[in-house]
């Protein structure tokens, strides 16, 4: 029998294995998203218009924007802050930190919401007390946000944790041999180190945030118009067989992931260029 | 004066340094060298206060910086792989330690720039400030972290293995110029290396580390010629070990007509200015090098010759 060396196998086994990969991704990718767009528009432009501009509609894009623009940020810091301490210091409990921000995604999301009914619904740990002083978490806002901060976090600090963990802290002990402080170091020296591996977990973090359905739909009570997120809406007008409604909102959502993929590709494609450049 | 006093220090169970005693002159240029292990560049990250002691005390010029941090103890530290900030220009990586000053103490723009260039200048770069450390050689950069380091004015330059990622030309190139630069500013300098040429030919001092211990300080001449140790011994040029326990060094052996130990040629080569001859002794099958003059005649191989020692010395185990 002839050995081939990689990459020299004959001109079908090629072709065959380029149409096997096209094929499966057509399948599984690009045919659903085709399909959300068209039901979307199945009955042309003016329903779908009127079902994005709907009252209850507008109110879980806003509410949808409202959680990532608080998630993301403290997620932001958060993941800075714990890859910062797990990659630049070594203390007791790291190997523990490092296990605790990879909980949420081994966790299933529908039980990381019933953790926090658990704590702060009205049956819940904090129940009473919260109840008394008149906080409402569960079933409202803030329960969204707990529920989404949660499950966001590793995002970020997954990004740039082996990033950090590969360019060693050499620079950051330069800045402070030069006099800097630890905040010039961190903002002249660590950041611009690391920026295009933050702004990719951003984006994941982004992406994620606005369209997490398990845990938001345990804690969020489906209130219409109060604590409706997108991917919850979704599915309400799909229960009630209003399927333009329902395909345009998620069309919506098909198109960030959309923009996310494309931005991500960027990204990608810039980060390489910068670290091909190193050395 | 710098004095480093009983420092020790551990990284969990393992001991790095034992109790180490050094006192450095103003303006020498100190080699400290030993193997990896050794210890040299704890010791030497303590002095920048990179790395803090479990025991004992730092002073320059008297005054105890022990617990002073290294922002603040004035030392240009240039770091193996020059950790350069990649994503600024050469020029604003050695105005850098200026321009984090604190608005009281840092210098006009200009001021900072003109001293930036002049730097540059005086490492060869003239010209380059544009570039980003992805554009510069290795040599290059190398250059660019010593401007850096020095552009803060420090009373003393630290360099951690500063030729160890260089090729062996460049290498060569830069410690000539290195020796020179010191010769010109009078800073005093320490390096660490595990090259023990390197240590000779550049230190005012050898400082030869093994195992968290000093075991010896000295000037490349005594260190060579007078080696305290064993280690030292064979760790700084070639030493031979005989069966006897005298270690001599290959030029120190000479190939006589008769007497001596009888030693059977395995292998004859040219090595620099010397025939190398390696053989074993008749007696023990120890390996032996002996130098041999390129105005004499070598040995053949297989043949077997008779040695003696002209100057060989015993170390207490």
């Amino acid at each position: 029998m002839r050995q081939h060396a990689p990459g020299t196998e004959s001109r079908t086994t090629q072709v065959v294995l380029i149409l096997l990969a096209l094929a499966f991704l057509a399948f599984f990718l690009v045919m659903p998203l085709v399909a959300v767009f068209i039901e979307a528009l199945k009955q042309g432009i003016e329903p779908f218009l009127e079902a994005v501009s709907n009252p209850d509609a507008l109110a879980a894009i806003r509410l949808t924007l409202f959680i990532a623009a608080i998630s993301v940020p403290l997620n932001v810091v958060f993941g800075l802050a714990a890859s910062w301490a797990i990659t630049k210091f070594s203390f007791p409990g790291k190997n523990l930190l490092l296990t605790m921000i990879d909980l949420p995604l081994s966790v299933s999301p529908v039980v990381s919401g019933l953790v926090f009914v658990l704590l702060f619904g009205a049956q819940g740990l904090l129940g009473p007390w919260l109840s008394a002083h008149g906080l409402k978490i569960i079933f409202a806002v803030p329960g969204i946000v707990l529920a989404t901060v949660f499950i966001t976090f590793p995002f970020v600090a997954r990004e740039l944790i082996p990033l950090m963990m590969e360019q060693g802290k050499d620079d950051e002990e330069a800045a402070l041999s030069l006099g800097a402080n630890g905040w010039q170091t961190f903002w002249h020296v660590t950041l611009p180190n690391i920026r295009w591996g933050l702004l990719y977990g951003v984006l994941l973090c982004n992406a994620r945030a606005m369209g997490e359905f398990g845990a938001v739909s345990v804690v969020s009570g489906h209130i219409r118009g109060e604590t409706n997120t997108m991917p919850l809406h979704v599915e309400i007008l799909y229960n009630e067989y209003d399927f333009v409604g329902a395909f345009a909102v998620a069309s919506l959502l098909a198109a960030l992931a959309l923009v996310t993929l494309v931005l991500k590709s960027v990204l990608e494609w810039r980060f390489d260029l910068h670290s091909g450049a190193r050395h | 004066m710098i004095r480093v006093q009983n420092i020790t220090k551990r990284f969990g169970d393992y001991a790095a340094l034992h109790g180490i005693d050094l006192e450095i002159q103003p303006g020498e240029f100190i080699a400290l060298l030993g193997p990896s292990g050794s210890g040299k560049t704890t010791l030497l990250r303590i002095i920048a206060g990179l790395e803090f002691q479990d025991e004992g005390h730092v002073y320059f010029d008297g005054e105890d910086v022990s617990d002073i941090p290294v922002g603040r103890r004035k030392v240009g530290f240039v770091f193996q792989q020059y950790a350069l900030f990649r994503h600024m220009t050469v020029a604003d990586n050695v105005a850098f330690g200026l321009n984090v000053r604190k608005s009281k103490t840092r210098p006009k723009k200009a001021e900072i720039k003109a001293r930036a260039d002049e730097l540059l200048r005086i490492v060869q770069l003239d010209g380059l400030g544009g570039r980003y450390p992805g554009q510069l050689s290795g040599g290059q950069r190398q250059r660019v972290a010593l401007a850096r380091a020095l552009a803060i004015e420090p009373s003393l330059l630290l360099l951690d293995e500063p030729f160890g990622a260089l090729d062996a030309k460049v290498r060569k190139d830069l410690r000539r110029w290195l020796r020179d630069l010191h010769k010109q500013m009078g800073l005093t300098s320490i390096f660490v290396t595990h090259d023990q040429e390197e240590a000779l030919e550049l230190a005012d001092r050898v400082v030869v580390m093994d195992h968290g211990r000093i075991d010896q300080v000295g000037t490349p001449e005594e260190v060579y010629m007078e080696p305290a140790t064993a280690f030292v011994s064979h760790f700084v040029g070639e030493t031979n070990r005989l069966p006897d326990g005298r270690h001599v060094r290959p030029h120190d052996i000479a190939i006589v007509a008769e007497g001596g130990d009888a030693v059977a040629v395995d292998n004859v080569f040219r090595k620099g200015s010397a025939w190398r001859v390696e053989g074993r002794l008749a007696d023990s099958n120890a390996i032996i090098e002996i130098d041999v003059d390129t105005n004499q005649v070598p040995p053949s191989v297989g043949q077997t010759v008779r040695i003696e020692a002209r100057r060989s010395r015993t170390f207490a185990d």
